[in-house]
């Protein structure tokens, strides 16, 4: 099976777009204008998740990748118009100081540090935000308390790699997307992109009650164990897809990771087996909703994941589309 | 007076019935219905003039408390706790068990302790609960594995307007929603009392199943740690500011567009209101938000010093505009254009 070459540049849009947990609109946008032509119906639902229809009939096939992405909000707003900050998702402390984030206006901070007896004190509540203001009232002119804001990490790419912020899971929604162009189903397809997974597969949750597929499957990042030093992990960039055995949200079916397995390896897609010690995914939740959701995962490999320097490989990119593709196509009235 | 009779009963999690009974008296002249839900919710129905959003008002009728676990050979009562409780806050505390007898939480007094003793900090197991009791058999005949220790702290109003009690959290919210279900509205409201917020939001997550709701407001108190300790920024929320609207806790990122409405609701009617500051903490908006396909939910909270303490306090004013509040909120736009 091939597949033209992928445009990047929509991928570029959907990684550089605004969208924190709780504030996926900007992202909900572009994928809207993006898919408009290939599905039936868009609609967002309470919580916010996009939800796009291709009509089928007899069973509903739902795709999850989730729009949001880390980020931090602002909790409190000083005299001098320095902002104390929470995390919004899985960021580690560690790796915050001296980042720039960026608002939805656009407007620029920077994070500090206060001055610290020994490195091991850094907490989040020594940290703010420096804004370039000099008051309060300067600050309040671009921020208000419960703002959130997002890291500072440009699309670039490098050989046959990518790197930016928000891979993790606009990656996921580019593959999404793109197996929306090419798939053909006699089965409703409803490709869900969901909000809130980085605090807690909200948004898969409510989506996956509403929708009551048949099946489903996620597309997001996982971990590689590929670099010096790391831990032990059997997933490399440029190996092929990642099909999910594993994770903390969820055990996948031996039925559905065989039938994955098989229509990667009839259509010469190169995959790779995914057991991810820590982690989890929107299929976590769809699994469990009602009586129960058969549900798979393709996962795309990604170092420095939940950095503002994530990286996929561009043929595990290729890899995902035709699979997801080809795995959507399998499914008829005779499976 | 509504709050000190509310606060002064006692109702674990689990254990919610005396709370329960006597918010059904309080609301039975101004609700069309109401049951107990399998799982101890009370859920309170009154129609509207016109049809419309099911709107559902949510408060925890559960307080934390102290359950007994063992009773020792010279008849001392061990205990845990039921619900988030600071080993530190509570020794030296008298209790009350099955609502007639008097115990004192006990340990070792600071005259037994050896120096490196004085400096930890005890905890739950080393203090127990000293009912009078001579042996397991005579406290055995007077209490029972299981059964629960609550604190005896009065209500009372000190200072420039505040109150102090026990159980505030969250019987500071039932007492809002009791007033609020005395007014008339245009569209029907349910009032649901849960159960077991304290040791899960369990309650509110079977609540908002089978109530079915288009939108909920959580009824709260929440930190205030405006005390002399703390810095500005670590305050969370101010005595005295007006009720506090969450942005964002452990358990819900609240919806911005309903965020902005409220504040624009709040601004033009001139009602105080701030918001929480802080990502922390949790309360049922968490099973709510997520129930089904999902339901608008926000959360209004009441500030409250020393919370899950014996005592905590609050102030009059936050509790007078957070009940301005709603029945603004429930006479608005916002109700009307979802």
């Amino acid at each position: 099976m091939t597949t033209e070459a992928l445009d990047y540049s929509l991928l570029k849009r959907l990684t550089q777009g605004f969208g924190p947990s709780g504030s996926e609109e900007g992202i909900a946008e572009i994928i809207t204008a993006e898919i408009k032509p290939y599905c039936d119906e868009i609609y967002r639902d309470t919580l916010g998740n996009l939800i796009a229809r291709k009509n089928g009939s007899q069973k509903k096939i739902m795709i999850a990748a989730h729009m949001d992405e880390i980020g931090i909000m602002v909790t409190h707003i000083d005299e001098h118009g320095y902002l104390r900050f929470t995390t919004i998702g899985g960021g580690h402390v560690n790796e915050l100081p001296h980042q720039r984030v960026y608002f939805r206006n656009g407007h620029m901070g920077i994070i500090g540090v206060e001055k610290l007896e020994k490195p091991t004190d850094l907490k989040l509540e020594k940290m703010y935000i420096d804004l370039g203001v000099t008051n309060r009232t300067e600050a309040q002119k671009i921020v208000e308390i419960g703002d959130s804001a997002v890291f500072n990490g440009p699309f670039e790419q490098v050989g046959q790699r990518l790197s930016s912020k928000a891979l993790d899971d606009r990656i996921g929604c580019f593959v999404a997307i793109e197996a929306m162009k090419r798939a053909n189903s006699s089965y409703e397809l409803l490709f869900v992109f969901t909000v809130q997974e980085e605090v807690g597969l909200r948004g898969a949750q409510t989506a996956a009650y509403a929708l009551e597929p048949d099946l489903a499957l996620a597309v997001d990042v996982t971990l590689t164990g590929d670099t010096p030093k790391t831990h032990r992990m059997d997933v490399k960039l440029g190996h092929g897809a990642a099909i999910k055995v594993y994770d903390r949200s969820m055990v996948t079916s031996p039925k559905i990771k065989r039938w994955m397995a098989e229509v990667a390896a009839r259509e010469h897609i190169p995959y790779q087996w995914e057991v991810l010690e820590a982690g989890r995914t929107d299929s976590g939740a769809i699994h469990l909703t009602k009586g129960g959701i058969p549900a798979g995962v393709i996962s795309i490999p990604a170092r420095y994941v939940h950095s503002p320097s994530e990286m996929v490989d561009s043929e595990d990119v290729a890899a995902a589309v035709q699979l997801l593709t080809a795995l959507l196509e399998d499914l008829g009235p005779e499976k | 007076m509504l709050l000190k009779k509310l606060s002064e009963l006692n109702g674990a999690s689990g254990a919610e019935k005396p709370v329960r009974e006597t918010i059904m008296e309080l609301i039975r002249p101004y609700v069309d219905s109401m049951f107990v839900d399998k799982i101890g919710n009370l859920i309170a129905e009154k129609s509207g003039r016109l049809q419309g959003p099911r709107i559902l008002l949510a408060a925890h009728m559960d307080e934390i408390a102290l359950m007994i676990i063992d009773i020792t050979g010279d008849g001392f009562l061990k205990f845990k706790s039921v619900g988030g409780i600071d080993p530190r806050v509570i020794l030296s505390k008298p209790v009350r068990i099955n609502e007639s007898i008097t115990g004192v939480i006990g340990a070792k007094a600071i005259h037994l302790q050896k120096a490196g003793e004085r400096r930890k900090t005890l905890g739950f197991d080393q203090m127990y609960i000293d009912i009078g009791a001579k042996s397991r058999e005579e406290a055995s005949q007077r209490v029972a594995l299981g059964d629960y220790a609550y604190f005896t702290t009065s209500f009372a109003e000190f200072g420039d307007g505040l109150w102090k009690g026990k159980a505030l959290d969250d019987r500071v919210g039932c007492a809002a929603l009791i007033e609020i279900l005395q007014k008339d509205y245009d569209f029907p409201i349910i009032a649901a009392f849960t159960v077991q917020e304290e040791v899960g939001l369990r309650g509110a997550q079977v609540a908002a199943y089978h109530t079915n709701p288009d939108f909920a407001i959580v009824v709260e108190t929440t930190v205030a740690a405006d005390t002399q300790d703390r810095t500005e920024d670590e305050w969370v929320t101010e005595l005295g500011k007006g009720p506090a609207l969450s942005v964002m806790d452990r358990s819900t990122l609240y919806n911005p567009k309903l965020i902005r409405a409220v504040k624009e609701l709040a601004s033009a009617e001139g009602i105080p209101l701030q918001l929480r500051r802080g990502g922390g903490g949790g309360n049922d908006a968490g099973r709510i938000h997520l129930s089904k396909s999902g339901v608008a939910t926000i959360a209004l909270s009441v500030p409250c010093r020393y919370l899950h303490a014996p005592v905590s306090v609050i102030s009059d004013r936050d509790y007078r505009t957070l009940i301005a509040l709603i029945d603004q909120i429930l006479r608005s736009n916002l109700v009307k254009v979802l």
